[in-house]
Formats: structure tokens, sequence, C-alpha cells
């Protein structure tokens, strides 16, 4: 059940984020895109919601843990090399593809976006690839 | 300032929902990519929930013609697949699969206090940083 009916909540509240900035403010809610113009595209009014929301996904797990104590956050097992190899990739290429899995996966996805569900399909796919490389060719498990 | 609080809500339950649907726990992202070992759907089930709700939100939200408090929608126009499209997504999934984050949980992640997950929030950015100067060259070279 945990793999399902907390997944299912926890989907549909993220989703209740994602309408209500469309709702009230007409933005989709893609994380890389909102992140990366916070870097280099804000310029005056812009940038504040922008941080606000970023905010917002740091606030969100402290709450869940001051009001529930419990929280499914886990530090990553990974190497600090594959961190960064990662964390460059994932940086490189949703900011070269427009979106990763919140503004293509959930946004794009609900507004049956042909780029987006190609962009979804396409960003699992080599996340499966490098998993079984990694995981059950490179680790011989 | 509406612009913010509303941002601000909305981050914040992407965030709870993030931590409830157990995405901020690489072990699950890596356990639902790794079809063949055993696998964990917990990630089909958390985009299930939030397609269904937003995809009906969406439908209410298009339907009032403007938001309540912003002049228009402002949705990507873009149609076509381009090399970028589908490039960017392959570069974004081999690092996805690699970490076990993707940008939204790697900001929820941070409430962690991890040095490793403080690394990979900055590359990431770096990494952003860098396709927004090269493209800003680009457009200057053939300008």
């Amino acid at each position: 059940m945990e793999m399902i009916v907390n997944p299912l909540i926890g989907g549909a509240i993220l989703g209740l984020g994602s309408v209500l900035l469309m709702l009230f403010s007409g933005r989709v809610a893609g994380i890389s895109g909102i992140a990366g113009g916070i870097l280099f595209r804000a310029v005056g009014s812009d940038l504040g919601w922008r941080i606000a929301f970023v905010v917002g996904l740091i606030l969100g797990p402290v709450l869940l843990k001051i009001t529930t104590g419990a929280s499914n956050g886990v530090a990553p097992a990974a190497t600090t090399g594959i961190l960064v190899v990662g964390g460059l990739l994932v940086g490189i290429g949703t900011s070269i593809g427009s979106g990763c899995t919140s503004g293509h996966g959930v946004c794009g996805i609900s507004r049956l976006s042909m780029r987006s569900i190609v962009a979804t399909v396409t960003f699992m796919l080599f996340a499966g690839v490098t998993v079984f490389v990694s995981r059950h060719l490179l680790a011989g498990g | 300032m509406k612009s913010i609080i509303v941002a601000l809500v909305s981050g914040t339950l992407f965030g709870i929902g993030l931590d409830i649907g157990g995405m901020t726990n690489p072990a699950n992202i890596i356990g639902f990519l790794d079809v063949a070992g055993n696998w964990n759907p917990s990630l089909i089930f958390v985009m299930v929930g939030a397609i269904v709700v937003t995809f009906t939100g969406y439908r209410l939200a298009f339907r009032q013609g403007k938001p309540i408090w912003a002049a228009s929608f402002q949705i990507p126009t873009k149609e076509d697949f381009d090399g970028r499209l589908l490039g960017g997504s392959a570069l974004f999934g081999i690092g996805w699969g690699l970490a076990g984050y993707c940008p939204g949980p790697a900001f929820s992640a941070l409430t962690l206090n991890n040095s490793g997950i403080f690394i990979f929030v900055i590359v990431m950015l770096v990494g952003m940083l860098a396709v927004n100067m090269w493209d800003k060259r680009a457009v200057e070279v053939t300008a």
C-alpha cells in the first residue's frame, strides 16, 4: 500500500499545487524552468515568484516534518562523483530539453502536449537504460 | 505580492506532495527505473495522482479565460520535435538515472542538510547556467 496510496495522495497534492499556480498566476509549474529563470531570465517582478516557489519546495517537507513528525527524505546513496556528473547532466539536459519531470511529465502531459509526452518518454527511457547499465551490466548484479 | 504568495503556496504543496509520495528518497526513483530489478512502482502512482488532478484543474482554470491574478496564461507554444527536445531529455534521463534526483525532489531534499544533495543542486544550477550562456553566445555569433 505504501507504494500505491501514499504516492497517489502525494501526486494529488503536488497536482493541486500546479493547478493553483496556473489558476491564479497562469504559470506552468515546471521546476527546472522556474529555477533556471532565477539564474538568468528573471528581471524585476518576475524574480520574486520564482524564488517563492523554490522556497516552498524546501518548506513543504519541513512543514510536513513539524506537523506529522514524518518525512520520507533520504540522503543520496550515490558517490560525490556520480552526484556531480548526474547533477550536471540534469541541469544541462533540462535546460536544452526545456523541462523536467514536473514541467513535461506533469504539466505538459496534463495539457496533452505532444512535445512533453515525447520528452517524458525519452527521459524515462534513457534513465531506465542508465539504471540497467549501472546496476546490472557494470555492477554485475 | 499576490504572485509571490501563490508561488509560495504552490511550491509548498509541491514539496509536501513530493515528500509524501516518496520522491525525496532516491531509492524510490532508482527502484522505479530499475525494471530488471526489484521494481518499485511509486513514481508512476505519483505521476497518475498528479496528472489526474492537474488535467482536471487545468481544464477548469482555462475555462475562466484568464488567470485570477494575472493577465494571461503563459503556456509553451512550441509544437515541433527538435534535436534539442530529444537530446536534452536524453541527457536529463541519464543524469536522473545516475543520481536518482530530478530538479523538484532535489530542492525538497535540501532540508536533509546533506552535503551530497547540496553538491547536486549547485552543479545542476551550474549546468543550467552553462546552457544559457552557451545559447546567448550562439545568438550573438549568428546575429
